[in-house]
């Protein structure tokens, strides 16, 4: 047992290894793909830490992506760049325990809602605050980073992100999610503290979608509300999460690796077609594919192993 | 002064998509996040028919609304029953019925940003001034309101005074019970739906008449719309109506003594507010 997992661990390691060495074989467009590929696994798996066991789909990404962002714009220029991506994780972390706090007590619409315009309002008071104390709305973030340095902080993240969950579903905190996912009612009465699980699950996920804001800012160079809070992100997270599906934390991988090809081929060829895309993304999901493609793997795995246990009993 | 009494004019039109909304959300149990685009629809609706076909908005609603009322329908009956029929509780049919207007929501955009690009759009109707109180007000302002108040006393006297309406209401309150007294909820569930989209499309008509407005702003206004719907109290007619007139004198005083960029951040803190003292809205009682 404690053998196959060493096993296991160790063929994770290589194929992480194998991940950081694609900056060194390729670059231009397909680095350019693959960080973005990297940023949406590591931004997917991370909201799906939270809205996967609650069922509370969640459209703060991009507030919580925004914040990242201006952690590294301000901070970059005193601070090494590690420190500034774990105060954008801090930053990102503190925003979620307010609202969280404010909203996850209630029922799960009101959180949709509240998270709903998040991302504008933050966009809103930031401008007003730029342009009436500073003077400027706009902040440059100068660093020598390349795109392969990025996809390598990301792919840290990523890896990171996986371990926090692994941890989670073997803690006391995973176990009260799973019985809050399938009745809210029943883990009251068992004494589960339900609206404190949630916020704490929803801090974590904030943190690390802070931080992937955070190591992505200097792709941006030039930093601006409008820019950085940038609400398609939030709803292009769900599709993909959803996509892949949020019952196993390898779930969302599935979806967003093919949905960002297809939706980099699209912006490329049809820009103007993109809320089109995303709307029958979500009625997709709706109506075809509840559990995720995962799902459909899962199903098509479990009921093999189904069938072989079966078989083997007499 | 000024400001109470835009902001009154604005929270009209306000009020009318809310009670769209909330007796979609109320009486259908669907929260309807592609509501906006019934908005904007009729916005370009009411453009189309005065522009092209000189059709003054007014008389443009008694075509607009009821197309609202066969759209809202369909969509019912196609897109959204299903999920009802599927759904094994409450808390499965929201997220379906989030995600599945989400997805509305944005195809609608798409298409008529397709159809017609993301330029503003206005025209001018009645745009005289208006004296009342020592102050000038433009003309369509106050005939949108009193347009919206008339159609809001119509819905009030049909939900309060008619066998269908208090049909309606039943199911509002209790879809299990009101199935006990005979009540076909199915039929009244659709029914309150695409009577919502109705009295948002009307809304819509109303405000293009004096809004300058584009493909994309449906988002926004159901954004308002939602937050009025929570402070009234869902399902609450009367509810709603009022949280709209707040909201309207709100967004209208930030605009005019802050900077008019915080509208949104306005909105925003009235919600906090109402969620952390009375989330369960303005005349709620205590939830069980």
């Amino acid at each position: 047992m404690t053998r196959s997992v060493f096993i296991q661990l160790i063929l994770l390691a290589l194929v992480v290894l194998c991940f950081a060495a694609l900056p060194f074989m390729t670059e231009g467009f397909y680095l350019t793909l693959a960080v973005n590929i990297a940023l949406y696994v590591a931004l997917c798996t991370a909201w799906t830490l939270f809205s996967g066991p609650t069922h509370l789909v969640s459209l703060a990404t991009a507030a919580f992506f925004g914040v990242g962002i201006y952690a590294t714009a301000i901070g970059v220029e005193y601070l090494p760049f590690p420190v500034v991506i774990l105060l954008g994780g801090l930053a990102g972390a503190v925003f979620a325990a307010g609202v969280g706090a404010m909203t996850l007590r209630l029922s799960g619409v009101y959180f949709v809602i509240f998270t709903l315009g998040l991302a504008e309002l933050a966009r809103q008071l930031v401008t007003y605050f730029q342009t009436k104390i500073f003077g400027s709305i706009g902040l440059f973030v100068l660093t020598d980073h390349s795109e392969g340095d990025l996809f390598h902080y990301l792919l840290a993240l990523i890896v990171v992100i996986f371990v926090t969950g692994w941890l989670i579903g073997r803690s006391r905190l995973g176990f009260a999610m799973r019985v809050i996912g399938n009745d809210e009612l029943v883990a009251r009465h068992f004494g589960i503290e339900v609206a404190r699980s949630k916020i704490i699950l929803f801090v974590i996920s904030g943190a690390f979608i802070a931080m992937a804001g955070a190591i992505m800012a200097p792709r941006y160079a030039y930093v601006e509300p409008a820019s950085a809070f940038n609400s398609t992100m939030s709803f292009l997270v769900v599709i993909m999460a959803l996509l892949g599906g949020t019952r196993r934390l390898w779930g969302p991988l599935v979806g967003v690796v093919p949905f960002t090809i297809i939706a980099d081929l699209i912006s490329a060829y049809f820009p103007e077609h993109i809320n089109i895309i995303i709307g029958l993304g979500f009625l997709l999901i709706v109506y075809l594919l509840k559990d995720g493609v995962s799902g459909i793997l899962l199903k098509a795995l479990g009921s093999n192993r189904l069938t072989r246990a079966q078989g083997a009993k007499p | 002064m000024t400001i109470l009494v835009t902001g009154i004019l604005l929270g009209g039109t306000y009020a009318l998509i809310a009670l769209g909304l909330t007796l979609q959300y109320g009486v259908a149990r669907i929260m309807n996040l592609s509501n906006g685009e019934t908005l904007v629809a009729a916005c370009f609706a009411a453009w189309l028919l005065f522009t092209a076909g000189g059709i003054n908005p007014l008389w443009g609603l008694l075509i607009i609304a009821p197309l609202g009322f066969i759209a809202n329908g369909a969509i019912y009956l196609g897109l959204l029953r299903p999920l009802v029929r599927r759904a094994s509780s409450q808390g499965m049919l929201e997220v379906d019925s989030i995600l599945a207007t989400f997805g509305l929501l944005f195809l609608f955009q798409g298409l008529m940003h397709l159809a017609f690009g993301g330029a503003y759009f206005n025209y001018q109707f009645l745009a005289v001034p208006f004296d009342f109180l020592g102050g000038s007000y433009a003309l369509n302002r106050v005939t949108a309101f009193f347009a919206a108040v008339i159609i809001a006393l119509a819905l009030y006297l049909f939900l309060y005074r008619t066998r269908i309406g208090t049909a309606v209401r039943a199911v509002a309150v209790d879809p299990d019970a009101a199935r006990l007294v005979a009540i076909d909820v199915g039929r009244i569930a659709a029914f309150a739906f695409a009577l919502g989209g109705a009295i948002t499309a009307s809304g819509g008509v109303l405000l293009s008449t004096f809004y300058t407005f584009n493909a994309s702003m449906g988002a926004v206004f159901v954004m308002k719309a939602l937050i009025i719907v929570i402070m009234g109290g869902v399902g609450d007619v009367r509810g709603a109506a009022i949280a709209a007139l707040i909201l309207g004198v709100m967004e209208t005083l930030v605009a005019s003594l802050i900077d008019p960029g915080l509208t949104l951040a306005a909105t925003y803190g009235l919600f906090i507010v109402i969620l952390l003292f009375r989330p369960q809205g303005l005349f709620g009682g205590a939830k069980g």
